[in-house]
C-alpha cells in the first residue's frame, strides 16, 4: 500500500519534471542545475531559447569582467590584446567541434576535460570558500554562473565563426 | 594519471581532435642576479627539492627571471631598488627605543647583522610547538619584552621590519625545515597548495605549477617561490608582505582568501617556502 502510492507519487513527479522540460525547452532558458548532457559530452538544446550572437559574443570573449577568455587562449583573428597561452589556440575551434561540443565546453569543461584548469562558466555551487566576485568577502551559494545563459549561447556562436 | 586515461575513453572520439594541453616552460636564460656590479651575486635556479618528486621538474627559479628587462634591472642597483628605502626604516626602527621597557631591538639583539640566517629558515617551529612566520617573532619581542604594541600583519612597519631582517640573509639558500614537529604544518600547507579555491576553481598549483612560464593574460606565471618577499611591486608602487601576496593571488579565483597571519597561511607559507629550499634569500626584491 505504502509502495504503492510513493510509486505514484514518483511517477507524478518525474512526468511534471520531464514535461516541464520539453514544454520549456522552446521558450524558458536552461538553468544550470537542469542542464541536460547527451552522449559523448554535448549540450544539445540552447541554454537560452534564442540563437547566439557571434558579435556579442566576440566581447564577452574578450572582456575582463565578463569572459575573459583571452586571459588563457589566443585567436589570431581577435584584436584583444595580452592574449594569454594557458590554454590552447582557438583558431579553428568552430571547424574541431560541432556547436552542441562547443556549449558543453564552455558551459562546463571540467565536463569535457577532467581536472582542467578551464573555469565552469554555467554553474552556480559545489566552491571552495566562494568569493563575491573579487573582493575577498565570502559568498553564499547558488552563486549566479560567470556567464548567463544568452551570454553562452553567444560565445559559442563567436567560436563556431573560427573555421580553419 | 589513471584518472585521464579513463576520461580519455569516456570522451571517445571528440577529444581525438583536442590539442594538447600547453604545459610548464621552463625559461630559456637564467642569468644571475648581479647586484652593484657584483658586489652580491645570486643564481636565480636552483635543483629542485626531492620532496616535490619531480613536480616542478628538475630546477626551480626566482621569480626574477619572468620578469621585464626593466624590473630585474633595479633590483640589480641597491640604490634604484625602491625596497631599500623601507629596509632603511626597518633599521631605524630597529635601534629606536619603543614600549614600556625601554627598550629597542637593538637593546636585545645588538646590530641586525645579528639577524643573518633568520629568514632563511622562516617560517619555523618555536619552542612551544606552534608554527611562526617572522611576522610572528616581531611581535612576541615587541609585546612580551619590549611593552610596545603589535604591529598589524602587513602595516608598513611590520614590512620595513622584516624587510630589513630578510636582507641580513640575502645570498642565504632557503632551508626550512620540513620534518619533525614542522611535518604536520607542511603537510596541511601542501593540502591548502593544491585545493581549488573560488568560483575559477584554481589552486596554487594550477597556476605555479602546471603553468609556468605561460601567459595569463598580460601576466607572465613564475613558480610563486617565496625568496624574494617581502617584495617591492612596482605595480601597486609599495612593499608587498607574502600573506598578502597569497591573499591577492586566492582572491583573484573569485575565493575568500584566509586572514593574513592565521594558522592557514603560515601553513601554506611553511609548504610554499619549502618549494623554494636552495634559492637564495633575495631579500628585497622588485617585482612588477
Ligand atoms: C584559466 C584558463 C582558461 C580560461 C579562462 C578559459 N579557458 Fe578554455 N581551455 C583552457 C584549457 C587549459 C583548455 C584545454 C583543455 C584541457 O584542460 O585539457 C581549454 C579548452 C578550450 C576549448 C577547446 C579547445 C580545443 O580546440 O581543443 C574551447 C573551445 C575553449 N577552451 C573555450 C573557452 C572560452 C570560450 C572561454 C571563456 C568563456 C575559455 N575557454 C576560458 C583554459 C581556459
Ligand atoms: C589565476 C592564477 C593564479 C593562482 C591560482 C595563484 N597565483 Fe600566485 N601569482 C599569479 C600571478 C599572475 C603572479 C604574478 C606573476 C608571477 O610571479 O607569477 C603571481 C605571483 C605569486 C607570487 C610572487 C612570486 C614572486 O617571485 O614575486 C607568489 C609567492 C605566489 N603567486 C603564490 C601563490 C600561492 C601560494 C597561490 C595559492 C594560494 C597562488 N599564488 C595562486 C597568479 C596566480
Amino acid at each position: 500500500m505504502r509502495f504503492w502510492a510513493a510509486a505514484i507519487v514518483r511517477f507524478i513527479a518525474a512526468s511534471v519534471i520531464a514535461g516541464a522540460v520539453i514544454w520549456g525547452a522552446a521558450q524558458a532558458e536552461v538553468a544550470p542545475a537542469d542542464v541536460a548532457w547527451g552522449e559523448g559530452n554535448v549540450i544539445a538544446e540552447s541554454l537560452s531559447g534564442t540563437p547566439g550572437n557571434a558579435g556579442e559574443g566576440a566581447k564577452i570573449y574578450a572582456e575582463k569582467s565578463l569572459g575573459n577568455c583571452v586571459a588563457c587562449h589566443v585567436v589570431s583573428n581577435s584584436d584583444a590584446d595580452f592574449q594569454g597561452n594557458v590554454g590552447p589556440s582557438l583558431d579553428g575551434a568552430g571547424s574541431r567541434w560541432t556547436e552542441e561540443q562547443l556549449r558543453a565546453i564552455v558551459a562546463d569543461a571540467k565536463h569535457v576535460f577532467p581536472d582542467s584548469v578551464m573555469p565552469s562558466f554555467y554553474k552556480t555551487s559545489g566552491y571552495v570558500r566562494p568569493g563575491e566576485g573579487f573582493t575577498g568577502k565570502p559568498a553564499q551559494e547558488p552563486l549566479k554562473p560567470l556567464l548567463n545563459a544568452q551570454q553562452i549561447e553567444d560565445v559559442v556562436a563567436y567560436l563556431a565563426t573560427q573555421k580553419e | 594519471m589513471t584518472k585521464a586515461i579513463r576520461s580519455l575513453g569516456a570522451l571517445g572520439i571528440s577529444l581525438a581532435l583536442t590539442l594538447p594541453a600547453l604545459a610548464e616552460t621552463a625559461p630559456t636564460e637564467t642569468p644571475d642576479i648581479v647586484i652593484d656590479g657584483g658586489a652580491v651575486t645570486l643564481p636565480t635556479f636552483a635543483d629542485a627539492p626531492a620532496h616535490l618528486e619531480g613536480a616542478l621538474g628538475d630546477k626551480i627559479y626566482s621569480g626574477w627571471v619572468f620578469r621585464d628587462a626593466e624590473t630585474r634591472a633595479m633590483q640589480e642597483d641597491d640604490f634604484a631598488n625602491p625596497s631599500m628605502a623601507f629596509v632603511d626604516q626597518g633599521i631605524e626602527a630597529w635601534n629606536t627605543v619603543d614600549g614600556t621597557e625601554g627598550k629597542s631591538c637593538a637593546s636585545c639583539h645588538n646590530e641586525i647583522e645579528s639577524m643573518k640566517g633568520v629568514r632563511a629558515v622562516m617560517p619555523k617551529v618555536n619552542a612551544a610547538g606552534e608554527l611562526w612566520s617572522m611576522e610572528n617573532y616581531i611581535n612576541d619581542c615587541r609585546t612580551n619584552r619590549m611593552g610596545a604594541e603589535a604591529w598589524k600583519w602587513s602595516s608598513q612597519p611590520m614590512e620595513n621590519m622584516t624587510l630589513a631582517i630578510s636582507l641580513q640573509s640575502r645570498g642565504m639558500p632557503v632551508d626550512v625545515a620540513i620534518d619533525g614537529p614542522a611535518k604536520p604544518f607542511w603537510e596541511k600547507g601542501k593540502e591548502i597548495y593544491y585545493t581549488r579555491y573560488g568560483q575559477l576553481e584554481l589552486s596554487c598549483a594550477n597556476c605555479h605549477q602546471q603553468n609556468y612560464g605561460q601567459m595569463i593574460r598580460a601576466d607572465h606565471l613564475s613558480q610563486g617561490q617565496t625568496n624574494g618577499f617581502p617584495v617591492f611591486r612596482i605595480n601597486g608602487a609599495g612593499t608587498v608582505s607574502l600573506h598578502e601576496r597569497f591573499s591577492g593571488c586566492i582572491r583573484d579565483t573569485r575565493a575568500e582568501p584566509f586572514e593574513q597571519g592565521s594558522q592557514e597561511f603560515r601553513d601554506l607559507e611553511l609548504y610554499v617556502a619549502s618549494r623554494g629550499n636552495g634559492l637564495p634569500v633575495e631579500g628585497a626584491s622588485v617585482r612588477h
